[in-house]
């Protein structure tokens, strides 16, 4: 993979330096107190690389992802800006991409978005002009090729190190690295799965990423959620589309008594990032510790990923 | 075929809430073939809104006519001398046919006693899914005869999101992933390349994005 970098994002220039990366997670509040974004971000601070602002995740409204990046560069951390094609069009995905990169923006994840009817507006019309991997390829072109979607030329290029999400654990298995590939194709520079419990199958899917040498063309950084409680676990496992949590995890956290629980989900994510570092390909992890920021600092020390390097 | 689902019936009521006689139409197209709106739709539907309405004292007179097609103002021409005589016309036919009744008759309310639902088949009798979103540009083509547009929740292009799972869609284990069933197909077809060729940013303008669209030939407009 090319070292030389598209962008000033440091977690560009850490995964390009070769370096095992860390990502995190900070969801932004329900409400417009910037506090709690800055609160989250005082546990966050030096535990990772860089860390994603969610867009509206499971499409409950919150905080504008841009917003919320902007509070957190103030605390001195680098976001990586969520962006899902659910809610904007061509033309404001274009916009916010524009405004994301003036306000110092250096990441950005291009993604579908969850349905609506996950949400707590089941009503809403949702968008979808473009298609995630459509996003990737427009992101790109505007950066490489300083053009919007309609061919006019861009007066001041964002400069954003474009990544997206992928899930090995969905259906159809075998579709799931040929989809990687067309995000490749389209111009994805790094790749964060989704939470990984199942190591055999991560596995499995990896070695199809490597076979077709994938892992050269963008960098892959496995997902890793500790495990909160063996209800959280159940629930992930039953009630939640595309997530695969084997029955020895479940049976694992549900062996030890309840307020023990955490502490063997923390421990778990720990030997999950062990496991990942020995895969071929994997270039980084990202940890997703949802509304359990004070853990991703505890699980990167245990898994020998502190301290972060400077650059 | 458009299919369209009736109205209900405490919405009906309420419309015609005033009215003392009114024709209920219905058409002899899609949504006879759905058995939502033709002739044998209007005779029960009329008899339900006389029956309420005489159990309120407060009588409902009505006409009963179900023309070959609604969407044709030929046939629309057909109640001419009827609709003068009634206060409303309750249309049994699609959202096209109500609009077309109430382009012919300015003078006369038309109203919906259907939600057109969507365009589809059937399964079954009395069983109808979903089948085209008409974006007007048909990509069935890369997709294995399954269109991504309508059968996929998220209409995604290049699909599927990561939230399929076991065949079915995120937003209801009932409803099959439309990639899923894609993938199936092209395997069987023995086609999957197809999967890996990037679908494009659409077009959507030929979509009703563009605007209320027409169809013209132009042969025909001597």
């Amino acid at each position: 993979m090319s070292a030389e970098c598209k962008t000033d994002s440091s977690l560009e220039k850490i995964l390009r330096s070769g370096q095992f990366a860390v990502t995190g997670e900070c969801g932004p509040p329900r409400g417009a107190d910037a506090e709690v974004i800055r609160k989250k971000c005082k546990l966050l601070k030096g535990n990772a690389d860089a860390f994603n602002i969610t867009d509206n995740q499971t499409s409950v409204v919150r905080m504008s992802s841009i917003a919320s990046a902007v509070v957190m560069m103030q605390e001195g951390l680098e976001p990586v800006m969520q962006m899902v094609c659910r809610d904007r069009n061509r033309i404001a995905a274009q916009s916010d991409i524009l405004g994301g990169a003036a306000l110092g923006i250096k990441n950005m994840l291009c993604l579908s978005g969850d349905h609506q009817k996950f949400g707590d507006h089941p009503q809403a019309k949702n968008v979808y002009d473009l298609d995630s991997i459509q996003l990737i390829r427009t992101v790109r072109q505007m950066r490489d090729e300083g053009k919007f979607l309609g061919g006019d030329e861009i007066k001041g290029i964002p400069r954003l190190f474009i990544g997206a999400a992928e899930n090995p654990f969905a259906d159809p298995f075998e579709i799931r690295v040929p989809r990687l590939a067309k995000k490749i194709a389209a111009g994805v520079e790094f790749i964060q799965t989704q939470c990984i419990f199942n190591v055999p199958k991560f596995k499995e899917w990896m070695k199809g990423v490597v076979d077709r040498g994938l892992h050269e063309k963008c960098f892959i950084l496995g997902g890793v959620t500790p495990i909160k409680s063996f209800g959280m676990a159940s629930y992930m496992a039953k009630k939640v589309p595309g997530m695969d949590v084997p029955a020895e995890v479940l049976q694992r956290v549900k062996a030890v008594p309840k307020e023990n629980q955490a502490e063997e989900g923390v421990k778990i994510a720990v030997e999950t990032i062990q496991q990942l570092r020995e895969i071929p390909g994997v270039a980084g992890v990202h940890i997703m510790a949802i509304e359990w920021e004070e853990k991703v600092g505890e699980i990167a020390k245990m898994a020998g990923l502190l301290p972060r390097p400077a650059v | 075929m458009v299919v369209g689902e009736r109205k209900p019936f405490d919405e009906l009521m309420r419309m015609l809430e005033g009215h003392k006689k009114i024709m209920v139409l219905g058409c002899g197209g899609c949504v006879t073939v759905c058995l939502t709106g033709g002739e044998d739709a209007v005779r029960v539907l009329s008899s339900q809104l006389r029956m309420a309405r005489e159990k309120e004292g407060n009588p409902l007179e009505i006409i009963e006519k179900t023309v070959e097609r609604q969407c044709d103002p030929e046939y629309i021409d057909m109640v001419e001398t009827l609709v003068p005589d009634v206060e409303a016309v309750l249309s049994m036919a699609c959202g096209v046919g109500v609009q077309y009744v109430a382009e012919k008759y300015a003078g006369t309310p038309s109203y919906p006693a259907l939600n057109t639902t969507f365009v589809g088949g059937s399964v079954k009798e009395g069983y109808y899914v979903e089948k085209c979103q008409t974006c007007g540009e048909c990509k069935l083509y890369y997709t294995g005869g399954i269109c991504p547009i309508t059968r996929c929740s998220k209409s995604l292009l290049n699909g599927p999101c990561g939230g399929s799972s076991k065949g079915s869609c995120e937003i209801d284990p009932d409803v099959p992933c439309g990639w899923q069933l894609i993938v199936d197909r092209l395997k069987a077809l023995n086609l999957m390349d197809r999967y890996e060729e990037m679908l494009s940013i659409n077009d959507w303008r030929t979509n009703r994005d563009g605007g209320p669209r027409k169809m013209v030939r132009e042969d025909f407009q001597r």
